[in-house]
């Protein structure tokens, strides 16, 4: 050995530099080059940010921990393709403040979840889950349906995510409680929602007050939807 | 003072010398076995390293002599299986329903392929079995709103039903309440009268019999035998869409659920979709 | 120099280890709960605060930070005073400040979560302002472990030491990588990370996997080479192991994040690292298992009689099962099985119920009788019955999981004779069924056995009639400044 063991196990700074040096290695190789190697976010068309009330609904996706029960992230697996549809990428995810992928499987993976079900079944089975699938593991989230969402610090939201990097339009920003409303209610004018939101759905809620089930319910039906992968624009996604 | 280095007893290994609070520690070499190991993972990390794609640089990374990438594994994976089942699944996409059902082996292969796929898509909502629960319909019961026949189970699974589709089956319930197209007396009698059709009571009501001819029967029949032109419901039945009581019948009348059915076509291709409408008239309903 | 002219403050010590033992059994009741909704969903009651989502981060916090945590402020503590000769630096105020701040963090932690605050992280879930916190409580542990290391009076540095300074430093880089967020505003709790999708799973899982590594595994193996020597009487098995072991345990832990992310989006380059790393980190880990376990050699008729030292060596040997699991299931084939299925959560458990629980209960039932100043335990019996009680516990617990485990795994994959899926999700959901009302038994039994602990801690603290002797009997020789020859 180069240096004595003895002179590192008698001085605490040497002990303590040494440590910090070795353990900076491996997360700066593996972590540094994700965000420099330009094809690690793939370049697929199609993906948004969040609209208000998605953004909304995943707040509350992640406040109720969802994650420890579902996975958001379909392996690049055969069965997995066959049961949940085409693998997850990178691209649909890169406005995931934070990611969702989750690491255990108690229910079934989520990120292909949009449009699968209808809002209506959603907010049954939110509601109470035994009610529509008996054996079911999930607790009930009728309670949800009961606390209308808080939206006085939505822009703010909105605005916190846009310095973490997603990219909303001044435009959106300003737009955000009134689409958000839009959302929320089948009976409204939702042109300019889906001209800022493509392929947002608006959820049945009573147009008067959101309560935080809507606003889950409207995250839930984007999930995996932004990406069309018929498209021959975003075949094979290589990274 | 000097490091005082000393011998175990028991091992016979001389001790490093040091001591914390009494502990010793001895100065005994590498135990062979664990440094081989050690070293053959790290031989064995090395050659994994130049085989697959490992190392990164700052604008890319070595990508491997294999020319492994997960992504193209588990494409030629899918091509693999889906090459596999052509043998039967292309006969499915092209033969028409009644040739199928002739091929006992094809129609075995079939109902296989729809059994796994409406457990994982169909089930949550239509029950298993096709059971159905409130507000979904029960697809083995027979009670069908659209129809029973093959070509009518499909176009209800290819387009759903009011769920944005261009070509989805539309129809929408007034909403006599909601709206105030009747009044809510008017609601109670003519819930009385769908009572005695759903079979749950003797009592009816004129007035609501009444109500019902005139605003009723063109989506539900004269006699509430439905009318599948638009998916009305027979409500001359002892099987419902939703819950047979009367607060939800009146409900209904008020303010409809208008139910929707996701469409299919964009997740499941024409062959699973074949299949799925055989497993569901299979399921005890078909006509 | 004789260590009587040295006041240790074994007041910091007591507190935590106190704290130790009530998160222990807070800990394990919510996983019984946990388990218990799982076999029976009605148990969640429908109410917000009690349901699996927002109880479950309760549970791995209560474990790891609270009950692992306070363990291991109360050993480190303990043994770089000892091990050092000197007393802990900064005071008896900051020491305290450290115990209080740590035990409000937690409590708010707790509370949290159940009222509806976390980042959605694991292992991270606190919000930003106790991240803050809790950094601020983390440094100055830091000052005053390092602190203590630097006014010792024995010229080297003990491998206990070398681990817990590896813990703390990585610790706290690791904290700071990983919950850099960006508040909504100062005054709300909710934040937004600031990495995103893949960059963000790749950090998540670089402290996450590390958070195991120098949590879970530095820290414990710090408890455990001073406790297996002490209560054995035997010295280290072999300095050169530890210094090996120490120095590639740290090197490569660190690397082997992505193997909780095999198959996913992140590249494949990044898995490639995170499984071979994985891989050799398989003899660095068993180094301190050998270390640890052949510590013993010429003393095993002391387990007979020693049931914390039972516990010691079973938990070094749980320590040695799951580091051979654990590569094995960052290999990615092994992964694709096993990755979101229960066998995650058996190999989590023989960790932390194996290793990590044996551990610190192996050190608290050393610590409590020489810091109480009383000459034994209340109960060698009932501390037998712990062992075996817990042990028991442990065997369903984890045996069930692995059965559950990969059989969801073979069911979500498994194709019929015709190359179609096999099993619906919801088909793996009832088959585990059974699986889970085992588990939960075993973990009422681990949690009967902690209750027996209590009782056995208790009594041995009230009964005065076991009073220690003045000082602690004094094995060692006095050791002077000289260098070692080696
Ligand atoms: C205790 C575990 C648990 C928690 C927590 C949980 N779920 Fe579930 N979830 C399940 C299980 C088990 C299923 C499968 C059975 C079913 O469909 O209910 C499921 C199914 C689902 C489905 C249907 C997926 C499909 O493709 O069939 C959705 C959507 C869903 N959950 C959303 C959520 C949301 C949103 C939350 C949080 C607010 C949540 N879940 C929390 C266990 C859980
Ligand atoms: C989100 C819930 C939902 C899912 C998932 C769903 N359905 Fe439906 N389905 C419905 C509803 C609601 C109706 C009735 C709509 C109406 O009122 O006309 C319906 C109607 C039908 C009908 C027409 C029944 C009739 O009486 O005419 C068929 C056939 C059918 N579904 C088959 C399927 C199959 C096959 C699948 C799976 C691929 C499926 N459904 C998935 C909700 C669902
Ligand atoms: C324009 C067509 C239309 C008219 C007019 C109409 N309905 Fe309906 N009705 C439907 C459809 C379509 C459904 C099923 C859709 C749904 O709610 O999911 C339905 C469902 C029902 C149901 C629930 C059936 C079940 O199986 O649960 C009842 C009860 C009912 N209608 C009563 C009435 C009564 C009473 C009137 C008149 C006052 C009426 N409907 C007028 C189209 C109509
Ligand atoms: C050489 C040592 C180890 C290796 C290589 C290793 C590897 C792994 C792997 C491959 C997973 C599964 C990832 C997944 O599929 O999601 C995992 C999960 C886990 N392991 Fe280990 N393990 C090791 C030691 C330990 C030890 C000693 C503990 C102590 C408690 C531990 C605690 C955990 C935890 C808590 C998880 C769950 C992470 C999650 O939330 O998903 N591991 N480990
Ligand atoms: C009585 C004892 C215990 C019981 C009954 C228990 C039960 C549980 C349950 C039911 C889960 C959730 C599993 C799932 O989501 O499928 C869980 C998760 C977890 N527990 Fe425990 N637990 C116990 C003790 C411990 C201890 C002592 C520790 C750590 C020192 C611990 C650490 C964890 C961790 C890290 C997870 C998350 C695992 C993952 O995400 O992969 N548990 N526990
Ligand atoms: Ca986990
Ligand atoms: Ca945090
Ligand atoms: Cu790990």
């Amino acid at each position: 050995m180069f240096i004595k063991h003895e002179t590192i196990e008698k001085n605490a700074f040497l002990l303590l530099v040494f440590t910090l040096l070795t353990i900076a290695v491996g997360g700066i190789v593996e972590v540094i080059p994700l965000f420099t190697i330009e094809t690690t976010v793939e370049h697929v068309k199609g993906v948004r940010p969040y609209s208000p009330l998605e953004s909304r609904g995943r707040d509350i996706y992640v406040r109720e921990g969802c994650y420890v029960c579902h996975s958001q992230q379909v392996r690049a697996l055969r069965d997995e393709v066959e049961r949940y549809g085409h693998y997850s990428i990178a691209a649909e995810s890169m406005f995931d403040h934070p990611f969702q992928w989750g690491s255990k499987r108690i229910g079934p993976d989520l990120a292909r979840v949009g449009g699968k079900y209808s809002s209506d079944w959603h907010y049954a089975h939110l509601m109470n889950a035994q009610s529509v699938v008996p054996e079911s593991l999930m607790p009930h989230y009728a309670f949800l349906a009961q606390t209308p969402l808080d939206t006085g610090d939505l822009v703010r939201r909105i605005k916190a995510q846009r310095m973490v990097g997603v990219p909303y339009t001044d435009d959106q920003v300003a737009n955000a409680a009134a689409d958000l409303k839009a959302q929320a209610d089948p009976a409204a004018d939702n042109a300019a929602l889906l001209r800022r939101y493509p392929k947002a759905v608006t959820v049945p809620g009573d147009g008067r007050s959101v309560t935080e089930l809507d606003a889950l319910v409207a995250y839930l039906q984007v999930l995996g939807t932004m990406v069309n992968f018929a498209d021959p624009a975003n075949e094979k996604p290589r990274q | 003072m000097p490091t005082k280095i000393e011998k175990d007893s028991i091992s016979g290994q001389l001790t490093t010398g040091h001591e914390w609070d009494g502990i010793k520690e001895l100065n005994r070499p590498l135990p062979k076995w664990w440094v081989y190991i050690f070293v053959a993972t790290v031989i064995w990390s090395g050659v994994y390293f130049v085989l697959y794609p490992s190392i990164p640089g700052i604008s890319g990374y070595f990508h491997g002599l294999l020319g492994y990438s997960t992504r193209d594994t588990v494409e030629a994976d899918v091509a693999a299986v889906v090459k596999q089942r052509s043998v039967y699944m292309d006969r499915i996409a092209a033969l028409p329903y009644d040739a199928i059902r002739r091929d006992r082996q094809l129609l075995a292969v079939a109902e296989t392929a729809g059994r796994i796929v409406f457990a994982d898509n169909c089930q949550p909502c239509h029950g298993a079995g096709g059971g159905g629960s409130p507000g979904f319909p029960a697809l083995a019961a027979g009670n069908w709103l659209w129809g029973g026949k093959l070509a009518d189970i499909e176009t209800s699974i290819v387009f759903g039903i009011r769920g944005g589709h261009d070509n989805a089956r539309q129809s929408a319930m007034p909403r006599f309440g909601v709206d105030a197209m009747l009044k809510p007396d008017e609601i109670q009698a003519v819930a009385d009268h769908v009572m005695v059709l759903y079979g749950k009571s003797t009592v009816g009501s004129p007035a609501g019999a009444k109500i019902f001819a005139e605003n009723c029967v063109a989506c539900h029949g004269d006699a509430g035998q439905g009318n599948r032109e638009v998916g009305g419901p027979r409500l001359a039945s002892r099987t419902h869409l939703n819950a047979d009581d009367r607060a939800t019948v009146v409900g209904q009348i008020a303010n409809p659920r208008m139910g929707v059915m996701p469409h299919w076509n964009t997740r499941l291709d024409q062959a699973t979709i074949k299949s799925l409408t055989l497993y569901v008239h299979a399921l005890g309903g078909g006509e | 120099m004789s260590d009587a002219a040295i006041q240790y403050n074994e007041d910091v010590v007591k507190k935590f280890v106190i704290a130790a033992i009530f998160w222990a059994v807070v800990a394990f009741l919510v996983g019984v709960v946990l388990a218990g909704q799982l076999a029976w969903p009605v148990a969640n009651l429908g109410l917000p605060f009690t349901n699996f989502g927002r109880l479950r981060p309760v549970h791995t916090s209560a474990a790891i930070f609270a009950f692992g945590g306070s363990a291991l402020f109360a050993t480190s503590f303990y043994i770089v005073q000892r091990t050092c000769r000197a007393r802990l630096f900064g005071g008896e105020a900051l020491a305290n400040f450290i115990f209080w701040g740590y035990q409000f963090f937690i409590v708010m932690a707790a509370l949290s979560y159940v009222m509806g605050f976390s980042q959605g992280q694991e292992y991270a879930e606190p919000e930003w302002h106790l991240d803050l916190f809790l950094t601020l409580i983390w440094v100055l542990y830091g000052v005053v472990f390092i602190g203590t290391v630097l006014m010792r009076k024995e010229p080297h540095i003990y491998v206990a030491n070398w681990f817990f300074i590896a813990m703390i430093l990585t610790i706290a880089v690791l904290h700071l990588g990983n919950n850099s967020a960006m508040p909504v505003s100062l005054f709300t709790a909710k934040s937004y990370n600031v990495a995103s999708g893949v960059q963000n799973a790749m950090i998540q899982w670089w402290y996450g996997h590390n958070a195991v590594g120098f949590f879970l595994t530095a820290g414990f193996l710090g408890m455990m080479y001073y406790f297996i020597p002490k209560a054995s009487g035997r010295p280290i098995y072999s300095y050169r192991i530890s210094i090996v072991h120490f120095w590639s345990l740290v090197f490569m832990y660190i690397w082997a994040g992505p193997h909780h992310l095999h198959y996913t989006a992140l590249p494949d380059w990044t898995q490639t690292l995170g499984m071979a790393f994985s891989i050799m980190l398989w003899m660095p880990s068993w180094g301190g298992m050998i270390n640890g376990i052949m510590t013993l050699s010429g003393a095993w008729d002391k387990l007979r009689t020693d049931a914390g030292l039972r516990f010691s060596v079973t938990a070094v040997g749980f320590y040695g099962m799951s580091t051979f699991e654990g590569p094995v299931m960052s290999i990615r084939g092994v992964n694709a099985l096993s990755h979101y299925t229960d066998w995650g959560i058996g190999h989590v458990h023989s960790g932390a119920l194996g290793w990590v629980a044996f551990i610190s209960f192996g050190a608290l039932y050393y610590l409590v009788p020489v810091l109480w100043k009383r000459e034994r335990l209340y109960s060698q019996k009932l501390a037998a019955w712990h062992f075996w009680i817990a042990t028991l516990g442990i065997v369903l617990y984890i045996t069930s999981m692995w059965v559950a485990g990969i059989m969801q795994g073979l069911m979500w994959r498994a194709y019929d004779q015709f190359g179609f899926l096999q099993y619906s999700f919801s088909e793996s959901v009832m088959a585990v069924h059974p699986y889970y009302v085992i588990r939960f038994t075993g973990g009422v039994f681990f949690l009967l056995g902690s209750l027996i602990m209590v009782y056995n801690m208790i009594q041995t603290v009230r009964s005065p009639t076991t009073a220690r002797p003045a000082a602690e009997p004094q094995t060692g020789l006095p050791i002077g400044t000289a260098m070692a020859g080696a």
